[in-house]
């Protein structure tokens, strides 16, 4: 080989390191694949083993813009996972062990196994907190919500049920209130969490009343929600309400387990972005969805957030090639 | 390897290049990489001819992918000189022995 074939001849370590790896797999995940796949980025994709975000878990999506008559959750998730492949993402759907963001390699443990990337897109969603009682699962989607904004036009002139005792809980029974006959805020203790505004916007409200010292052991129905069967902490007696809703409103947790402790997070463990970029306090990791967003969690503003994440990371990995090539341009001139 | 090159591996990484009094070039290859075993014979030559300032380390990424990680090897080979446990100078793609001279020369 002439001296000049010689010069900067080099092999790329890998196929092994990619430009991106995405973590997630609702609106959020999916659309950043998308966009990623689309900029020939050849996104890898871990779903996590329940793949398809909080949507998969509700049935009729009105709101989500370009269905004027509606389309199932679940059937949403499938649209979008295959707009994903189709331009190039390659989809796992498997559970991430850990997430190492500390080199400018990334990591992602999966089964063992390690894979690396320039930049991350963190997208994992938060989860709502369950009450883990009898038929709450069995009926979810089916009089069992955990979104009001989302589900609450499909309970008009119903009585329903809000569990919860903090904000959120007083914001979802308040806005509830649009549609229901009647709504019940059942808590499990006499004092309320909630901020002092919101409670008595709650209490001076006509269709809420409020059962303090329940505890719910069961949400009751076949197909549908019948009502729950509860259980005063206070005599110990057990009461049925008939309501054909059960709202369970007390919070949602980040899942950012994974990376609390290298990212900047806040207080409740949500994910901190440089607004309005998707760039958190690590450099190449981006994140979107409701990882950060505790205000909206709406499918199409976790979209909104995958898309810019994609565009953010498209444009770092752009930047960072630039500065290679410039590291080795001089040498280039050399000899 | 070569007879005046020594292999460093992730275990050995810290004692044998990070904790050493002079210089050490450490070689980042792989056994798959045609460009690597062109600069090979050159670094043996460099390690022989300066075998007083400079140790050449080879390192294999195959067998030790942390090392790799740690400085941000995405391309082979790469040479990253090292002077009291810090890296001080990367090279990245093979040259001509000339031109690796060059680049060392502000610390040989």
């Amino acid at each position: 080989m002439s001296e000049a074939e010689f010069l900067h001849e080099r092999c790329e370590v890998a196929d092994n390191i990619r430009d991106v790896i995405i973590v997630g797999s609702g609106p959020a995940g999916y659309t950043a694949a998308i966009y990623a796949a689309r900029a020939q980025l050849e996104p890898l994709v871990f779903e996590g083993s329940q793949f398809g975000g909080a949507l998969m878990t509700t049935t009729d999506v009105e709101n989500f813009p370009g269905f004027r008559d509606g389309i199932m959750g679940p059937d949403l998730m499938e649209q979008m996972r295959g707009q994903a492949s189709r331009f190039g993402a390659e989809l796992r759907a498997e559970d991430v062990e850990v997430i190492d963001l500390k080199s400018d390699v990334k990591t992602v443990t999966v089964n063992g196994q390690q894979y690396s990337s320039r930049a991350v897109i963190l997208a994992m969603g938060a989860a709502p907190r369950y009450l883990h009682v009898p038929g709450e699962q069995r009926l979810l989607g089916h009089g069992v919500s955990s979104c009001a904004t989302c589900d609450g036009f499909f309970f008009r002139d119903q009585d329903i049920a809000v569990i919860g005792g903090g904000d959120s809980a007083m914001e979802e029974a308040t806005f509830l209130t649009r549609f229901a006959r009647s709504v019940t805020i059942i808590h499990r203790r006499e004092e309320f969490r909630a901020s002092k505004i919101m409670l008595t916007r709650a209490q001076t409200n006509e269709k809420i009343r409020f059962m303090t010292n329940r505890v719910i052991d069961e949400v009751l129905g076949d197909s549908t929600v019948t009502g729950v069967q509860l259980t005063n902490t206070v005599s110990g007696q057990h009461e049925e309400l008939p309501v054909t809703g059960v709202f369970v409103a007390i919070g949602h947790e980040p899942r950012s387990e994974l990376v609390r402790d290298q990212v900047a997070v806040d207080d409740h463990g949500y994910v901190q972005t440089l607004l309005p970029s998707t760039a958190t306090s690590v450099d190449g990791v981006f994140a979107a969805g409701d990882l950060v967003d505790r205000n909206y969690r709406q499918a199409v503003t976790a979209a909104g957030t995958g898309c810019a994440a994609a565009i953010d990371a498209e444009r770092w990995l752009a930047d960072l090639a630039h500065e290679e090539a410039e590291r080795l341009a001089p040498a280039a001139t050399g000899s | 390897m070569g007879a005046n090159t020594v292999t460093v591996t992730d275990q050995s990484f810290a004692e044998d290049v990070l904790k050493s009094d002079k210089l050490v070039l450490v070689d980042f290859w792989a056994t798959w990489c045609g460009p690597c075993r062109m600069v090979a014979p050159v670094l043996e030559e460099i390690a022989a001819e300066h075998a007083e300032r400079i140790t050449v380390a080879k390192l294999d990424i195959d067998k030790n992918p942390a090392a790799a990680r740690d400085y941000g090897v995405l391309s082979i080979p790469t040479m990253i000189l090292f002077q009291g446990g810090q890296p001080v100078k990367q090279i990245v793609g093979a040259k001509p022995k000339a031109a690796l001279l060059n680049d060392l020369a502000d610390f040989l």
